[in-house]
């Protein structure tokens, strides 16, 4: 027979963006258990943790050990003490030949351990394991640590209670319901277990609050928002969407701004109208399941009016200085204590821009660039900075492709956000991102493992990603202050965009990386090509060929400086000069156009010549024409850096 | 409708009924109902204690000369300090709201993750922002640590924002609507200074005396600490109460040359390391005094 098994670690609210962190971790510690059982099912609100499983064993299956005892030849009270020891009368045991001779042996049967005994003694460990990026103590110094306090648990191995004690609570069979809407103690059976708590306002399935939450937008033409919507999820036991509406006047507010208040500060959903502009309106999601007397909904609109009041106190307030005009209070914002003030940065990014080639409105919005840190704007809502400059850059009748720099210069926030718009955009965004890089690298802010507190990863992901999707034809490396760390930093970044993002074998981003890196457009275009090439039929074998190439260069002691010139008269009649006469009629020619035809004469140059002859000068004259092959497509990539299937 | 006062006397009630001591303000400016005595050394320590009192709390940077309806340069916090926390902590915390007339049912109530810290008092905690309809009413805070010393008993700190829960309760736009008494609104009690504590923090103040007042009472907390000798048999006598004081003005001289733009960016870490240090001071030679063999139980 198998048992249902329930486990609810009742808490107070859990932070809604660690709780399916918190979930998975916990079914990964109950797996570590090795408690046999059909199923798993993991679900969570706001104030539980639950692990549901299916099929359990009652108890563990029974084992034997077999207990050694005196050789044989022992004297009788040796054996009758090991006999005793065991419980046993002497002639009961056994005797068995092992390589050192005869001995007594006793097989002791072994009771299988009951489930509800390992849980019992396993789950105070296993609940308290579990991680959780920030933990607090609550009954006093040296008590049991967890994300927030636990307030009951549930441990139900069939009808079972699985007793066990975590500060103070003991497991039971009493869960709680909805904070105003349920009752306190609910008595719960494994099988009634969900229902009972959707008796009491809880929705204990994850998916079925998503699907309630989705089933009343319908109808209201809300911007789509993923992330707003989980944390909805995971801080309601029981969502109810609600429309309210707040004063079309505010619309003459930036709708970024709006926007933000909503969903940043109230968790709410914004609205558009159909030609996708902003409605006077929002969505909010209750924890209750009804506003029938619309309180809900007008403490809501109370509320973002009042931050919509203070949005346009701002937006006010900034707008009575230019946004060039607080270019110089920027000498009192330090942007980091070894790198001076964000005037000192402006200075540098502008001296950027000029070096990266950009016109004058790219120098102008640089100047302008952190102009917006001084506003009371950003200084409310930091998330906005970039955006804010831009929306008064536009207010100060700054050209579009000024604002727009200016708006978008932090772009690309993470890998799914689009680069800054047109080219002088991206050229500032890229200026002030490098300064950022070199800044931070010359004294010393390297990121190591998770400390990265500048975010230069982010930073340097943006610079690729600027270079190759903008097709700036830049060399990067021209601007990395010749800075060794920062290369190299570089160069792992590269990597990762190509082969994570972009889906790139790892051996094509090696191989086409080899033949250099510093224009991360003709990378790109290089990185095609290969990747085109590699399922043709010649390309492997060609790869193949060309490893081999380098292995006997290598082996050969070959320096690539200063070669001495193939001597034509040298080469063997046959295969080796069919090679050559090969190489010379591709030489120039697109790799794509010729592989086919140098394929089989390499394969028959390996088949047939003896690279290391006997006379010296054939034997170097034979290197100097594989070298000159390996050199001919060393421009795209180095080849025998493929990974080849032989 | 309830009156401003009104909700006060009524939470003021409702937690003396759970035990706790009725404090009036602390008579050192303050930034919050933490930084008074009455929790920032109460919460140290092995001894249970419930506490709760109003605190008008001065933050001169959110002065809005009395114009924006929603900030305010001192506004008032009830405050309340359950040490140690009881289980159903949150449960009386939500009793609190019905007492005043809040329907829970009627209204969405919501526990969004806030962790509280105070760096000038090396202060720490676990919590939430308590969301009704929307609005932040309360935060409320599991300490773990204080003065920069981890804390025996873990106290819960309630803090409601008053003026913004009777703003709820009364159904205003604006905190200056709030009726305090019938026949006084909260502009008629405390417009005054609103204007004129706006005027002195963002253009009278004089910098070079703010300054000068906060070297005084800092080295007055310093030379006092350096003082304190945790061997003294008589250290009980040792004044860090108002060693304390001091501190306290240290910060809202801070707060108040923070609001004058006179501190960069890069200077504000360094100030506030000051500030730290001597409230970090007091709360260490606190614990000792208060705390350490072997002495006889705190007698308070």
């Amino acid at each position: 027979m198998t048992l249902p098994f329930l486990l609810e670690i009742g808490t107070e609210e859990i932070p809604d963006w660690m709780i399916p962190g918190a979930l998975e971790n916990l079914r990964l510690l109950f797996e570590k258990l090795e408690i046999p059982h059909e199923s798993i099912a993991m679900d969570a609100t706001p104030r539980r943790l639950v692990l549901r499983a299916e099929g359990l064993p009652e108890r563990q299956p029974d084992s034997e050990e077999r207990v050694l005892g005196p050789p044989k030849a022992a004297p009788p009270q040796a054996v009758a003490g090991f006999a005793r020891k065991q419980g046993i009368r002497p002639e009961d045991l056994a005797v068995e030949t092992t390589a050192k001779g005869e001995y007594y042996f006793f097989t002791r049967k072994v009771a299988g351990r009951a489930s509800k005994d390992i849980l019992s003694e396993a789950l105070p460990g296993l609940i308290l394991q579990i991680y959780f990026p920030k933990t607090m103590y609550w009954t006093a110094k040296g008590g049991p640590r967890f994300i927030r306090p636990i307030r009951w648990l549930v441990a139900l191995l069939g009808e079972e209670i699985v007793p066990f004690e975590i500060a103070g609570v003991h497991a039971g069979a009493l869960t709680s319901g909805h904070r105003r809407l349920g009752a306190r103690e609910i008595a719960i059976t494994t099988a009634d277990y969900q229902e009972r708590l959707r008796d009491h306002y809880v929705i204990l399935s994850a998916e079925q609050r998503r699907e309630k939450i989705r089933k009343e937008l319908t109808g209201v033409r809300i911007k789509p928002d993923a992330a707003l919507l989980e944390t909805l999820v995971y801080i309601t036991e029981y969502p109810t969407a609600i429309t309210g509406n707040f004063d079309p006047q505010f619309l003459e507010l930036p709708e970024e701004v709006l926007v933000t208040v909503m969903r940043h500060h109230q968790k709410y959903f914004s609205v558009e109208d159909e030609r996708g502009k902003l409605a006077p309106q929002f969505v909010a999601v209750m924890n209750v399941d009804a506003d029938s007397e619309g309180f809900v909904r007008r403490g809501n609109e109370r509320v973002l009016r009042a931050r919509f009041n203070d949005a346009r106190f701002f937006w006010e307030t900034d707008r009575r200085k230019t946004l060039l005009a607080r270019k110089e209070d920027l000498a009192h914002v330090t942007f980091q204590a070894k790198l001076g003030t964000y005037l000192e940065k402006t200075d540098r990014v502008v001296e950027l821009v000029n070096a990266l080639g950009g016109e004058a409105d790219a120098v102008r919005a640089a100047e302008l660039l952190k102009c917006d840190l001084t506003t009371e704007l950003v200084k409310e809502f930091t998330e906005l900075q970039g955006v804010v400059g831009g929306l008064y850059a536009r207010a100060d009748g700054e050209p579009e492709t000024v604002w727009q720099a200016v708006y978008d210069h932090y772009k690309p926030e993470s890998m799914d956000d689009a680069i800054p718009r047109g080219r002088t955009a991206q050229l500032v965004s890229l200026a002030d991102k490098l300064d950022t890089l070199r800044g931070c690298f010359r004294v010393g802010l390297i990121p190591s493992g998770s400390r990265d507190p500048f975010a230069l990863r982010r930073a340097s992901q943006g610079v690729v990603r600027i270079l190759v999707e903008g097709k700036l034809g830049l060399g990067l490396h021209d601007f990395l202050d010749g800075n060794q760390e920062l290369t190299a930093f570089f160069a792992d970044r590269v990597r990762y965009y190509f082969k994570e993002h972009r889906g790139f074998a790892y051996d094509e981003v090696n191989a086409c990386m080899a033949s250099g890196w510093s224009s991360l457009a003709d990378l790109e275009t290089r990185l095609l090509r290969v990747q085109a090439l590699r399922p043709t039929p010649d390309f492997e074998p060609l790869a193949a060929s060309f490893k081999r190439i380098r292995n006997i260069l290598n082996q050969a002691g070959w320096q690539a400086a200063a070669p001495a010139p193939l001597d034509a008269a040298l080469l063997e009649a046959g295969p080796e000069q069919d090679l050559y006469e090969e190489y010379r009629r591709i030489s120039g020619q697109p790799i794509e156009h010729v592989i086919s035809k140098l394929r089989p004469k390499v394969d028959l140059f390996f088949d047939k010549v003896l690279v290391n002859a006997p006379d010296a000068r054939v034997r170097q004259n034979r290197l100097t024409l594989l070298h000159t092959l390996l050199a001919e497509f060393s421009p795209i990539a180095d080849f025998s850096e493929i990974v080849t299937q032989s | 409708m309830q009156s401003f006062q009104d909700i006060i006397f009524t939470l003021k009630r409702y937690w003396a009924d759970r035990g706790c001591i009725i404090q009036e303000p602390y008579d050192v400016e303050v930034g919050a109902g933490t930084m008074c005595p009455e929790t920032f050394l109460r919460v140290l320590g092995p001894h249970p204690y419930r506490v709760a009192y109003v605190q008008p709390s001065r933050r001169p940077a959110d002065g809005r000369y009395g114009d924006n309806p929603n900030r305010l340069y001192k506004h008032s916090q009830l405050q309340v300090i359950l040490k140690p926390t009881p289980a159903d902590v949150i449960d009386q915390y939500l009793g609190s709201l019905e007492a005043i007339g809040i329907d829970l049912r009627k209204h969405d109530i919501k526990f969004e993750e806030d962790n509280w810290e105070a760096p000038t008092l090396g202060a720490w905690g676990i919590g939430w922002q308590v969301m009704l309809d929307g609005l932040e009413i309360t935060q409320f805070t599991y300490f773990q640590q204080c003065g920069g010393i981890d804390l025996e008993l873990v106290p819960a700190e309630i803090t409601y924002g008053l003026e913004r829960l009777t703003a709820f309760l009364q159904v205003k736009d604006s905190v200056y609507d709030i009726e305090w008494t019938p026949g006084f609104s909260y502009a008629d009690v405390r417009y005054r200074d609103e204007l004129q504590y706006s005027v002195y923090n963002f253009e009278a103040a004089d910098i070079p005396t703010l300054w000068k007042l906060f070297e005084l009472h800092e080295g007055e907390a310093a030379r006092l600490l350096k003082l304190y000798n945790p061997k003294d048999g008589d250290k009980k006598r040792f004044p860090l109460l108002p060693t304390y004081d001091h501190v306290l003005k240290c910060s809202n001289l801070f707060n108040t040359l923070d609001s004058r733009g006179a501190i960069s960016v890069t200077e504000r870490v360094g100030v506030i390391q000051r500030v730290r240090k001597i409230a970090v001071g007091v709360a260490a030679a606190w614990a000792d005094q208060q705390f350490a063999a072997p002495q006889r139980e705190v007698a308070q």
